[in-house]
């Protein structure tokens, strides 16, 4: 029998949570409620005494201070409307698995399989509320129905003695599982059909590739042997529709392409990811030679560099962009709980010391209609910030780092970028940290959550297909408790050298982990029976490619099985041995003692045809905006500081916590006031040293509107500049390039395929020209290559955009510098030149103009110029360190003034040009490359003997009054505004967020 | 036992900060600090008995999912220790008894209160009569934030200090009372330890952001009546050092040792010459 608990604030005690579901429905519907009260439901499906029932009420489930509960019976009174939500069946319950282990706690009995707690939260809304309203707040902001149902009743309707009547969501299933051969000796036009009905994404030649390997006599034979007929299995098909897949097989970025550029040069590029990214790395380390910082790049679920002697750094960026758009939190908290099972499923495995996110959104105050099933981008926020904000502060990482970029083209695809570094030993065990080897006769073994339908075949489900009882699979919600637990068992494993090889279950699921760790041995056997499952009625296929969270896979060698085992039990880890890798060559599953896939390892890893794109360089044609010099500029100065991508992200910031590990050196925020923009972070990862890591990034998309080799350019140079600013080592960095793109591949519905295409392979060669004059190796990257939205008419692509994030490191972090001004009478400096290039600028956007003045990057001045940085830093010559970017030098200026806590006085005449310029370019031109820098007048000759001959100028002092005070060309008062004004506009947009 | 000062901090099943509170007791001098994981504790191959000092740390235990800490309060109260007789929370009143040191940061703060340990009016360890919640702002929030220190507090962590400047982390800081003599009880025996106060550390303030989440008489962190058991929202871990401090690029006369580590080392002096 089933009992509901419910369990309510008491009467006198504030609600925290109902009154920012308030604030929300307001900010978000614009419907004015007069209060809103919640209260938690627990439904219990086992077998327990009424005793047993009340004792869990009593006790984990209320907190008798605060609150109520009643069994059975309602707690809600004097509302207006009540909304209940709940999950849809088979839909992650944490709160759900923790109440069910705290009765377990308590009775000492364990649940039956198909016993559980459910969870759902009512909402008391009391106002007036139309029908109308009621089910706009439970459907457009209180629900998802993608992975949420709910109850909407009014008081009228409300039975006061029994409240709302019980709903169970178990998951039902009546299937029989089977593995089931398909016929695809059939036409064409059938086959394309397999793919979009079973959504597998093949295109037809590689159906046509799948379709030719089974009609071998040798297949046949083989085939025979095992007990497989000729035809596919399901098993077999859906495993190659997942190796194949862009997402794992990054099809498009190993394509052949034949690109063209604006003066008819004609050139082959024969996968962009060899020729480009790789290779840049390699050029790279060869020219470094016996300095080379990289340990292992592009061969594991991370990249790994040296940190010192004793300690390597390894480090991730993921995207969770379609997820997101379906469901923000849920999508984002998967993002970085799943990230972070790549550095940790990195060599033998990475204490996990940080994490990063990068965010670009719509504005969350979009006003206009939106195409039909998008989400409205505050609501996108809203869930992105707090998904991410349970996902790293639960996992205890810190987020040290990370930015948010909006334009209006995000609301179509959101783009969620999350990052994690982690740090392992260089040796471990008496071998390379770095390095793993799954060895023949080793057991695969599953560890961590069960296995549901949990995103299976993404987000190209369609929720209408489903049934009241069926499970929702393409959306999936990370739980960071049960992943924290087997992390920390599996570094004691790690430790204690229980297993040869590690690698997390992402995308792919098992078919992936398996199918790739089986690369060492050349084969695998693997029952999938075997897997546990969170519910009955999972196909063997399913099994396969479950994407369900918080599973790695490791190979044990059989002698250790039982310690393992015996570790996993005693910390309350469930683990499963699957079978073993073998050296059959082939990729082989059963299920209950069946043959289910025999597939050679070859033909699954490398048998996918190579694709053929064409791309074609037309540069778009854009003008140089004409517009009058602004009248008023301490207006122009406070709108721009008030504008999305420049504003302070304070509110989003705070939710995060920075600091967990106690390593946090140089915060997010700094300045008197500790609220300034930070350039990067600097994490101190070793309590008995002063070597820092420092990250940072780059990423400009607004610039792909003009050329996305500037982008790319101004991506990396932007990373770098940021991880000078603090301290970084320009010597001892790498890179990791994420790439986002709309679909480059010309069709019907992509018109325009050749030029988005031709925008890619630019991207790329700017990747590997920059990467190559600042001598900073690629270890690691992603691209996701279909953010496009597209419904009936309308079609949304995003701006191609590539998020460049950085990784090195400080000496001695007690030199790191931060941007905050820091003494009246301090020097004011300007590193770098400044030119008109304001094309793709804040200052053009926020006049409704692009422009085609795009900043180049001048590398090799760069690099002395950040050389000469770190010896500054060295020697202790700088005051503050601050980048210069969107919104160039004023920007900067009047962040540098506001963080300290001090005036500036600034003469726009020393400025350095190339060339005469009006002084609103001066102001805001985004020139890359560019440093402004205070300095203690006592270090004034040491630190201008230091930079002689290269291009920088003193333009004015800090000052002890409170007036950001800017001298135009002629003298004349340009711009003169309070700090405190400055520091309102800054931070008043994104406040209340 | 050797006279050597023992410390302990548990780890597992959402906690987090074990590392650095490790750190901080070992830089108080503790002779001996383990991290032990909870499930090695339930297996009775470590004890609490071998401690002097036992650190709960700040965390999510079991993601806070039914209120913070309230699961990790359950199993404590609950979870048999393998092979004995006892339960864990048996050996924790057996810990109390003997007049050792409990310090709970944040979570560790939840859980004592959420177990009855603190404030623990009367010396009554198992009756909760306080308990944290939800930040009147709804939020979580990282934020450093002035502390108050009572000066007639019995606490002996924070014997001889005035003020502390440490970062709260928490989506659910706000210390609330059961009624009103609860309060009156506290602030009479002097147990509301610390309160967020002003930069100058003059008074007690309930205006955000310096006071971040509402709690009652600003009250930031309790103790017991012996002032041996402690638990506060602040996290003295997270300043053991200069460069801990969110300003020590612009503040240069900043001591090399941060204000949190004064606590452990309080705690480690107070155990050599009481415990030992």
């Amino acid at each position: 029998m089933a009992w509901r608990i419910v369990v309510g604030l008491k009467d006198n005690v504030r609600d925290a949570r109902g009154e920012r579901v308030r604030r929300e429905i307001r900010e978000h519907l614009g419907i004015d409620l007069q209060s809103v009260r919640t209260i938690d439901v627990y439904t219990v499906d086992a077998q327990l005494s009424d005793e047993e029932v009340a004792a869990a009420a009593a006790g984990p489930f209320s907190d008798p201070i605060i609150q109520d509960y009643a069994i059975n019976q309602p707690l809600a009174h004097n509302f207006d409307v009540l909304v209940e939500v709940g999950y849809r069946p088979g839909v992650t319950d944490n709160v759900g698995r923790t109440a069910r282990e705290a009765i377990q706690y308590q009775t000492g009995r364990s649940f039956a399989s198909d016993e559980g707690v459910y969870t759902s939260v009512q909402y008391l809304l009391s106002g007036k509320i139309s029908t109308d309203d009621a089910e706009r707040i439970a459907r457009d902001f209180l629900g998802n129905g993608l992975i949420q149902r709910w109850d909407i009743i009014a008081r009228a309707g409300f039975d006061s003695n029994k409240g709302v009547p019980v709903t169970v969501p178990k998951v039902t299933s009546t299937v029989k599982p089977a593995i089931r051969p398909v016929d695809l000796e059939i036409s064409d036009e059938d086959l394309m059909e397999i793919s979009r009905q079973g959504m597998l994404a093949l295109n037809l030649e590689e159906m046509k590739a799948i379709q030719s390997y089974y009609r071998q006599d040798e297949v046949i034979a083989s085939r025979k042997e095992v007990g497989l007929g000729a035809m596919p299995t399901d098993v077999e098909l859906e495993a190659l529709a997942q190796t194949w897949s862009e997402h794992c097989k990054h099809k498009i970025f190993a394509a052949r392409i034949e690109y063209e550029d604006d003066q008819g040069q004609q050139e082959v590029i024969n996968s962009l990811f060899k020729s480009c990214i790789m290779q840049v790395t390699a050029d790279v380390r060869k020219a470094k030679g016996k300095d080379d910082i990289c340990l292992s790049v592009f061969k594991d679920n991370a990249g790994v560099i040296k940190f010192n002697d004793d300690w390597s750094l390894v480090y991730k960026v993921e995207t969770h962009n379609s997820p997101s758009a379906l469901d923000p939190y849920g999508g984002a908290l998967t993002g970085i709980v799943g990230c972070n099972r790549d550095p940790f499923g990195t060599g033998m495995g990475a204490r996990l010391m940080f994490n990063t996110d990068v965010f670009c959104f719509a504005s969350p105050f979009y006003d206009k209609p939106l195409p039909p099933r998008l989400l409205h981008p505050r609501r996108i926020f809203e869930g992105v910030v707090e998904g991410v904000e349970h996902g790293g502060n639960k996992s205890g990482i810190p987020t040290v780092n990370g930015s948010l970029v909006f334009d209006e083209r995000f609301a179509g695809k959101p783009l969620v970028y999350c990052g994690t570094g982690a740090i392992m030993p260089r040796v471990l065990n008496g071998q390379p940290g770095h390095e793993k080897e799954a060895k023949v006769g080793d057991r695969i073994v599953m560890a961590g959550g069960r296995v549901g339908k949990d995103g299976i075949h993404g987000a190209t489900f369609s929720s209408e297909e489903l049934h009241e009882g069926s499970p929702v699979t393409a959306v999936q919600i990370g739980d960071p408790i049960t992943q924290r637990r087997m992390f920390d068992f599996l570094i004691i494993a790690r430790d204690r050298g229980l297993y040869n090889a590690i690698t997390d279950n992402g995308a792919g699921g098992l078919s992936s982990s398996v199918g790739e760790m089986a690369e060492f041995t050349n084969g695998f056997e693997m029952h999938l029976d075997r897997a546990p499952l969170k519910y009955a009625g999972l196909q063997p296929w399913e099994i396969l490619i479950s994407e369900a969270q918080e599973r790695m896979t490791m190979a044990v060698p059989p002698e250790k099985l039982a310690e393992f085992s015996a570790l996993a039990e005693e910390m309350g880890v469930e683990i499963a041995d699957l079978g073993e890798f073998t050296d059959s060559g082939y990729f082989h599953c059963l299920y209950n003692g069946e043959t289910a896939s025999y597939l050679p390892m070859e033909f699954i890893h490398n048998g996918v045809p190579q694709m053929v794109l064409q791309a074609r360089w037309t540069p778009p044609v854009h003008q140089e905006p004409v517009f009058s010099l602004p009248l008023d500029m301490n207006a122009t100065l406070r709108q721009m500081l008030g504008r999305l991508d420049i504003c302070s992200k304070e509110s989003v910031v705070r939710r995060y916590d920075h600091e967990v590990q106690g390593g946090s050196v140089i915060k997010p925020l700094v300045g008197v006031t500790n609220d300034g923009p930070s350039d990067a972070a600097v994490v101190r990862p070793l309590f008995d040293s002063f070597e820092g890591v420092v990250v940072a990034h780059g990423i400009c998309p607004s610039y792909s509107d003009i050329d996305t080799y500037h982008m790319m350019a101004n991506a990396i140079d932007e990373g770098l500049r940021n991880y000078v600013a603090v301290g970084g080592n320009i010597n001892h960095v790498a890179g990791l390039d994420n790439f986002c793109w709309c679909d480059p591949v010309a069709s019907e519905k992509t018109p325009d395929g050749e030029y988005k295409a031709a925008q890619l392979v630019r991207a790329n060669k700017a990747l590997y020209d920059y990467c190559l004059a600042f001598g900073v190796p690629l270890i690691s990257g992603k691209d996701s290559m279909k953010n496009d939205y597209m419904i009936g008419g309308t079609k949304i692509s995003i701006p191609p955009t590539v998020l460049f994030s950085v990784i090195g490191k400080i000496e001695n972090l007690r030199k790191a510098v931060t941007m905050d001004a820091k003494a009246p009478g301090d020097l004011v400096y300007l590193l770098g030149q400044t030119r008109d290039e304001l094309g793709g600028s804040e200052y053009y956007a926020m006049h409704d103009q692009i422009g085609c003045n795009v900043p180049h990057v001048d590398a090799s001045s760069a690099m002395q110029r950040y050389r000469t940085v770190n010896a500054a830093q060295d020697e202790g010559l700088l005051a503050s360190c601050h980048d210069l970017s969107d919104g160039g030098l004023a920007v900067s200026l009047a962040e540098t003034a506001f963080a300290g806590g001090f005036g500036m006085d600034i003469d726009l005449n020393k400025v350095l040009v190339d060339a005469a310029m009006r002084e609103d370019k001066l102001l805001y031109s985004e020139s890359a490359s560019r440093l402004l820098v205070t300095v203690k007048p006592a270090s004034q000759e040491r630190f201008e003997t230091l930079f002689a001959g290269q291009p920088f100028a003193c333009i004015g002092q800090v000052s002890s009054d409170e007036y950001l005070h800017v001298a135009g060309l002629q003298g004349e008062a340009l711009i003169h505004s309070t700090i405190d004004d400055l520091k309102e506009a800054w931070q008043s947009p994104l406040r209340e967020m | 036992m050797a006279k050597q000062v023992r410390a302990v901090v548990i780890s597992g099943n959402g906690t987090n900060c074990e590392r650095e509170v490790a750190n901080a007791c070992r830089l108080a001098g503790a002779d001996v600090v383990d991290i032990v994981h909870v499930a090695e504790l339930l297996s009775g191959r470590a004890r609490l008995d071998d401690y002097h000092f036992l650190n709960l740390a700040g965390g999510f235990l079991d993601g806070d999912d039914l209120g913070s800490a309230k699961a990790g309060a359950n199993r404590l109260s609950h979870a048999a220790v393998k092979n004995s007789e006892e339960t864990l929370s048996d050996q924790l009143h057996r810990f109390i008894a003997d007049g050792k040191l409990i310090m709970g940061v944040c979570n560790g703060f939840q859980l004592m209160t959420k177990m009855g340990l603190l404030p623990a009016l009367g010396g009554d360890y198992k009756r909760q009569s306080a308990t944290l919640t939800f930040n009147d702002g709804g939020r979580f929030e990282d934020r450093w934030c002035y502390l108050k220190v009572d000066q007639e507090s019995p606490c002996v962590f924070t014997h001889g200090l005035a003020g502390l400047y440490l970062p709260v982390r928490h989506g659910e800081g706000k210390f609330v009372v059961e009624n009103d003599s609860v309060l009156q009880e506290i602030e009479a025996k002097h147990l509301a330890v610390v309160k967020y106060s002003d930069s100058e550390y003059n008074s007690p303030v309930m205006e955000y952001p310096l006071n971040p989440n509402g709690s009652v008489a600003a009250i930031a962190g309790v103790c017991d009546e012996t002032g041996r058991l402690f638990g506060l929202m602040p996290h003295p871990e997270a300043y053991i050092h200069r460069t801990h401090h969110p300003r020590w690029t612009r503040e240069p006369e900043l001591p090399e040792e941060g204000m949190g580590l004064f606590l452990y080392n309080n705690a480690v002096s107070y155990i050599r010459k009481e415990l030992l």
